[in-house]
This record gives C-alpha cells, sequence and structure tokens, in this order.
C-alpha cells in the first residue's frame, strides 16, 4: 500500500500495511470517533522560528483532522519567559501526556548562576536520554548524496554536556566529560534494540577512544559487550573524525550510528547537511517513559524570525512520526505522503530548497495534497 | 626568467629536517626530495630519525641529535609516522608536540583540479590549538563504571592560537577569521576561548572575524563550503573539522599540514598513515607529503617555487596521464614524481 521509505523496509511495511488497513476502515465507518480518541500532547514552540513550525503544524493537523489537542507551553531563556514555575509545569503536563513536540529552547551564551541551560535541564529532568536522528534523502530533490537512509543515536544526558565547569586559577578552565558504565550501556542497548525493531543491519559505534582511552574506552567497551546480545545486528567501530570523513566522501557505508553526546552533535549536524539542510531532517528524544519530537538539526534559526522563510519539512516530518507513536497510522502516513508529495513535485520550495515559497505557501500546498 | 634562474642559486641555502617516517614514509621522502632539485629550491636536506628512546630519568625522548638538528634549522618535513602499539612509550607524534611546542596545526584545504570530489571550490584552512582541549590527557575513573575525562582551556593558549590565526590570516591575504566553538553548551571553557578570540580580533581590524557554532559549521561545510576561509577552534573540534575538510577535497591522501611551534620551529607534515602493505612497491602517492612541502616553502618566504612545484604537481593531476592508483590512475611513485619534475623544470 504505502511506500515507506523511513527506515526499514520488512518488519516495518508488514505492520503498518495491516494497521493502516484496519485503521483506515474503522475510520471511513465512524468519522465522529474522534471525541474520545483524541490525544493530549504537550506542545513547546521555543525561540527562533519555532512558533511559525509550531503553527504549521497546528494548521496541518487542523485540515487533516488529526485527533490532537495541543498544550501549549512558552518557555524562553532568551526572552525572559523562564523560571522553576514554568519548568514544573511544563513537567507535569508531560507526566500526564506522555508525548510532547517542541522546538528549540535557545540558550544565550551568558550564565546567570546555572552552567546547564533550560534545554538541557528538561532533557535531564525527563531523562531523554537517547535522540534519534533520521537521515533520509528527499525523493524529488538532489543533493551531492541520494538516496541515503541513516539513522544517528545520541546519546544525550552525559558526556560534554554535564555543565561541570569551574576555573581552578584565573585563566585555567577545566570542563568534565562524564562517561558512565550505566548510560553507556543504555544508549547502546536502545541503538541494537531500535536497529532490531526496524530490521536494520548494521550498528556503528562512534568515539575517540584512542585519545580519550578511559572514557570513550568505556563507551565502546559497553556497545561492544551489548552488541554480543545482538547475534544478527553486524557491529562496527569508527574513529569520529575519520567517520566525519568517511560521512563526506562515502556515506553508504553507515546504517545505524551510536554515540556520545557531543559527537552526536556534530554527527547530527553534518548528516543534515548532506540530505538537505536543518530544515529537512525530523528527530525525537525518548526516555523510558517520554517521547518528545523535534527537528533533527536543533536550531533556533533566529535570523529567519517573522520572514516567513523558515522549511516547515522537518517539524513536519517529526509530527508524522509523533502520530505514528501515538498508533495513529493513517494521519501519519496522510501527512508525510502530502509532504513527500509536495517536495517531489518540485512547484513549492523553501529558499533552503531553492526555492522561492514562503512557510505558509509550502504549508498551503502540504494542506492543498493532504486530500488524497 | 633568466634572472629567475639565477636568484635561487644565490639565494641562501635553507636547512630542512628531514624525517622520512615509517612504511612509505622513505620513498615519499624521497621523490620530494627530487622534485625539489628539479625546482632548484635552495633546500639542504638533515635526515634525521626520531623513533623514541628513554632518556635519563627513564622519560622517553626523541633522540638528542634529531632535536638539535631541528632547534638548528627550525623546518622540518616529516613522513608518517608508525605508533607501536604495546611499546610503552606515547605517540610518536605527541613526542614531537611536546619536545617543540607545537601548539597550531594548520591544513589548507583547497579543492585540486582534476581529483573530483562531490565538493569543488573548497578555499578553506583550519588552524587548530594543538596543545590543550579535550587532549589534555587527563582522565581518571572515580569509582567503578563512572570516567572523567578533563577538558582544559587556558587563557594563554587561546590568546596564542587566536593570535597565529589572525598573523597567518594577514600573511596568506585571507580576508576573514571563524572562531568555531560550542559556548552555549560549554559556556566557561569556550565561553574563555571566546573570549580571547574577540580580543585578538580588535587588534586585526583588518581582518573580518565571525564567530559560528561548531555543529553550524558542520551543517554549512557540508552544502556550501565556500562561506569559509580561515577557521580557529580548539584541539578536538579541530581534529574533527580539519578531517571533515580533507574529506571534502578528497581524503588524507592529497592534503598538507603543518605544526608551529613556540620558538619559530615549523613541522610540516603529510597526515595520513604508514600503508604498510603498499611499502617498497612503489604505489605510493607523495601529493600530500609534497603539498606540506610547498606549505613549508611558502613558510620561509620562497613563494616562486612554492608556486612552481604546486602548479606542476596540480597539473599532473589534471592531465590523468599518470597518476597513482588511489588517485584513480595505475602508474608507479617514480613515474608521477617523474612526470611533476619534468614539468617543473619545463616551467623555469
Amino acid at each position: 500500500m504505502y511506500i515507506v521509505s523511513l527506515g526499514g523496509p520488512k518488519w516495518w511495511q508488514q505492520a503498518s500495511r495491516s494497521v493502516s488497513i484496519s485503521a483506515s476502515l474503522s475510520r471511513v465507518e465512524s468519522p465522529p470517533a474522534r471525541a474520545d480518541a483524541t490525544f493530549k500532547v504537550t506542545m513547546l514552540p521555543g525561540d527562533g522560528v519555532g512558533p511559525e513550525l509550531m503553527t504549521a503544524v497546528k494548521d496541518v493537523f487542523k485540515a487533516g483532522d488529526v485527533p490532537v489537542e495541543f498544550d501549549e507551553f512558552h518557555l524562553s531563556e532568551v526572552q525572559n519567559m523562564a523560571s522553576e514555575d514554568k519548568l514544573e509545569e511544563l513537567l507535569s503536563s508531560m507526566k500526564n501526556n506522555k508525548v510532547a513536540i517542541k522546538g528549540k529552547i535557545h540558550t544565550p551564551m551568558e550564565f546567570k548562576g546555572e552552567l546547564a541551560s533550560y534545554e538541557m535541564r528538561l532533557r535531564r529532568k525527563l531523562d531523554l536520554f537517547a535522540n534519534v536522528v533520521h537521515v533520509n534523502s528527499l525523493p524529488g530533490y538532489s543533493t551531492r548524496h541520494n538516496n541515503l537512509d541513516l539513522v544517528i543515536i545520541r546519546e544525550q544526558t552525559e558526556g560534554e554536556y554535564s555543565s561541570l565547569e569551574h576555573e581552578s586559577v584565573p585563566g585555567v578552565i577545566e570542563c568534565l566529560k562524564i562517561i558512565t558504565r550505566a548510560k553507556s550501556r543504555r544508549i547502546a542497548k536502545f541503538a541494537f534494540d531500535y536497529a532490531t525493531k526496524k530490521g536494520r543491519n548494521k550498528v556503528t559505534a562512534v568515539h575517540k577512544a584512542n585519545i580519550m582511552k578511559l572514557g570513550d574506552g568505556l563507551f565502546l567497551q559497553c556497545c561492544a559487550e551489548v552488541a554480543q546480545l545482538y547475534p544478527k545486528i553486524k557491529y562496527e567501530n569508527i574513529i569520529i573524525d575519520n567517520c566525519c570523513m568517511q560521512l563526506v566522501q562515502n556515506p553508504y557505508q553507515f546504517d545505524v550510528l551510536v554515540m556520545p553526546n557531543l559527537y552526536g552533535n556534530i554527527i547530527d549536524n553534518l548528516a543534515a547537511g548532506l540530505v538537505g539542510g536543518a530544515g529537512v531532517v525530523p528527530g525525537e528524544s525518548y526516555s523510558a517513559e517520554y517521547a518528545v519530537f523535534e527537528t533533527g538539526a536543533r536550531h533556533p534559526f533566529a535570523q529567519a524570525v517573522g520572514r516567513n522563510i523558515a522549511n516547515p519539512t522537518a517539524m513536519l516530518l517529526s509530527a508524522a512520526n509523533m502520530l505514528r507513536h501515538l498508533n495513529l497510522e493513517y494521519h501519519s502516513h496522510m501527512v508525510s505522503d502530502a509532504v513527500k508529495r509536495v517536495i517531489k513535485q518540485g512547484k513549492v520550495r523553501t529558499g533552503d530548497l531553492g526555492g522561492y515559497a514562503t512557510s505558509d505557501e509550502f504549508t498551503q500546498a502540504v494542506i492543498a495534497n493532504l486530500a488524497v | 626568467m633568466l634572472s629567475n634562474m639565477n636568484m635561487p642559486r644565490l639565494a641562501q641555502m635553507q636547512t630542512v629536517t628531514l624525517i622520512p617516517g615509517d612504511g612509505i614514509g622513505p620513498e615519499i621522502s624521497s621523490a620530494v626530495v627530487k622534485i625539489f632539485q628539479a625546482a632548484n629550491a635552495p633546500v639542504s636536506w638533515e635526515e634525521r630519525n626520531v623513533t623514541a628512546i628513554k632518556g635519563p630519568g627513564g622519560r622517553w625522548m626523541i633522540p638528542p641529535d634529531a632535536k638539535e638538528s631541528m632547534d638548528r634549522s627550525k623546518i622540518g618535513l616529516k613522513g608518517p609516522l608508525k605508533t607501536p602499539i604495546a611499546a610503552g612509550h606515547p605517540s610518536m607524534n605527541l613526542l614531537l608536540r611536546k619536545t617543540f611546542d607545537l601548539y597550531a596545526n594548520v591544513r589548507p584545504c583547497i579543492s585540486i583540479e582534476g581529483y573530483k570530489t562531490p565538493y569543488t571550490d573548497v578555499d578553506l584552512v583550519t588552524i587548530r590549538e594543538n596543545t590543550e582541549g579535550e587532549y589534555s590527557g587527563i582522565e581518571h575513573q572515580i569509582v567503578d563504571g563512572v570516567v572523567q575525562s578533563i577538558k582544559l582551556i587556558t587563557e594563554n593558549a587561546s590568546r596564542r592560537i587566536a593570535e597565529y590565526a589572525f598573523e597567518y590570516a594577514r600573511n596568506n591575504q585571507r580576508s576573514s577569521v571563524t572562531a568555531v566553538h560550542k559556548a552555549n553548551i560549554m559556556r566557561m571553557s569556550d565561553g574563555l576561548f571566546l573570549r580571547k578570540c574577540r580580543e585578538v580580533a580588535e587588534s586585526y581590524k583588518d581582518i573580518k572575524f565571525t564567530e559560528m557554532y561548531l555543529d553550524t559549521v558542520c551543517l554549512n561545510m557540508v552544502q556550501d563550503p565556500t562561506q569559509f576561509d580561515v577557521l580557529v577552534m580548539p584541539n578536538l573540534y579541530g581534529d574533527i573539522l580539519s578531517d571533515l575538510c580533507a574529506g571534502l577535497i578528497g581524503g588524507l591522501g592529497v592534503t598538507p599540514s603543518g605544526n608551529i611551534g613556540a620558538n619559530g620551529v615549523a613541522i610540516f607534515e603529510s597526515v595520513h598513515g604508514t600503508a604498510p602493505d603498499i611499502a617498497g612497491l612503489d604505489l605510493a602517492n607523495p601529493t600530500a607529503l609534497l603539498l606540506s612541502g610547498v606549505m613549508m616553502l611558502r613558510h620561509m618566504g620562497l613563494h616562486d617555487h612554492a608556486h612552481k612545484i604546486q602548479k606542476a604537481c596540480f597539473d599532473t593531476i589534471r592531465e590523468k596521464k599518470v597518476l597513482t592508483k588511489d588517485l584513480g590512475g595505475n602508474s608507479k611513485c617514480s613515474e608521477f614524481t617523474a612526470d611533476i619534475c619534468r614539468r617543473v623544470q619545463d616551467l623555469d
């Protein structure tokens, strides 16, 4: 029925076929089932173009009759809308809804007191340890490397982002990078479980254990230990600088990549650039209980605010992933197919993809394509 | 033309310490020596070996004759060195870095016409702080299963590398310097690095200074590398970005690299491996070492010779008639070298 271009083919196509048939059948027979089937999702627009992208998502959902209701929260460090109370409100909403969609909360470079930004604290409080970015080439949009299909899994609660810094003597600053066995094992297991579930063949661990022998050495050791429990998945490892070089020369050798925090940040952005930039790559963050959907490459893109030029593709594709997570298969496909159709047709494209359309025009084009 | 021919012979012969290295090191070093000779470059080579020896007091060090030669000549050209795994001593590159306080690693990445990659028109330089940052080597296990690695950023090292970057930009007619950092996450450490870069930028008003987050640089680099000029950054980011940029132009086999030290010492090197599987078979590609030699000539002020040799090398690659295997041909290293020598002599 549907050609699913995101992720592993076999298991996924079988599952989506059966679920979507039953879902579409039930929808056709009883349309007003919306009332009790509405899902509540926490929405956090964030800074920069976040609010505009969220508007696009809301418009598309409304046009497509998607049974999702948003609980909006506005938390922002740069706009002075951040406080402990707001964070608590947001967290309790998350605990109820379990699923969220968010933009990027920008971190100003000057800090008052706490070194950890609100974005990092949110991640830690919800224990969103795994960040998954889907790097898929968009059909109809050519880049230097076409037909890419990578998944990048990044540990995002420890590593270099521990916010533990101090000035030992004036002019000498230490920044601690923490690697623990528990978290390394957890992300490795997540990566292999994900690969198994989505029918992927290989997991590659990215590290710099030749230099950071203890830290990244521990990470690598945990990955190797977990790999032994999944004999069907091929396991390899590669050093981060070589990985970057290989990604720009031959990205097809990779399948699923797993890595600690900072390298994840680098590779997420590099890979996003390979398929078209921050505007086209969706991503999500998982904890044991929560799922937060966002863009893959997280930038507030403040210079585009108010100019109606941001590309809603990444956020819309991520919203579609969110619908699949909520088991709203039919609606998920409806949204992602519409987005892909618009891109493939090539007539309405935002500036980052070489076109002249505004964000609104793109959103309208997606809505127009929902009806099919 | 005639007067140009006479000038090199009258110019002072400068001594350069040559470290052939291991594996394919000796072959590519002799290729470079041949080409320099064909170009009449006023360079006299002093070959030295840098295999680590244990000095008095039990500390590993490089052989004293190598150190003495380098201290005297101030310029070195180095081939690939192998790092034996269980030899007990630290990597040779690390030892060299510590001995001569090589604080700046400079990699110019220029697209090579004739060696096609998906990225064209790349012309940027990465300048990486090479002594501290994430590679300080200070790590310990706090309790079982919890490891802490320390990233060190100091005011002095940050200022030093920023000053070098701006000097380099000025001396090589580059128009802008971009500081690459993650000061939104590592607010104190990268914050200090960024502050120092900003301060130094004040003294170099003729050079444009911008700052960009590391992830934004990576995102933009693979989409449009032409927007970058000189990039300056701490150790780890530099390591990653310089390899990323090498990948854009074709890999480590064609990328030159230079290390600048505190006392005027400069060591230029090829950054690829020793390739033991093709060592001694006349199959190696000397381009990386040759381009590093060209960088060295520019550093020494011998711009004419540098330009001649670089042009000859790029012309040979562009003609595609005598290419080594890694460049897509099946000629021998000696044939490739001879072609470049011929072109260099024709250019005179």
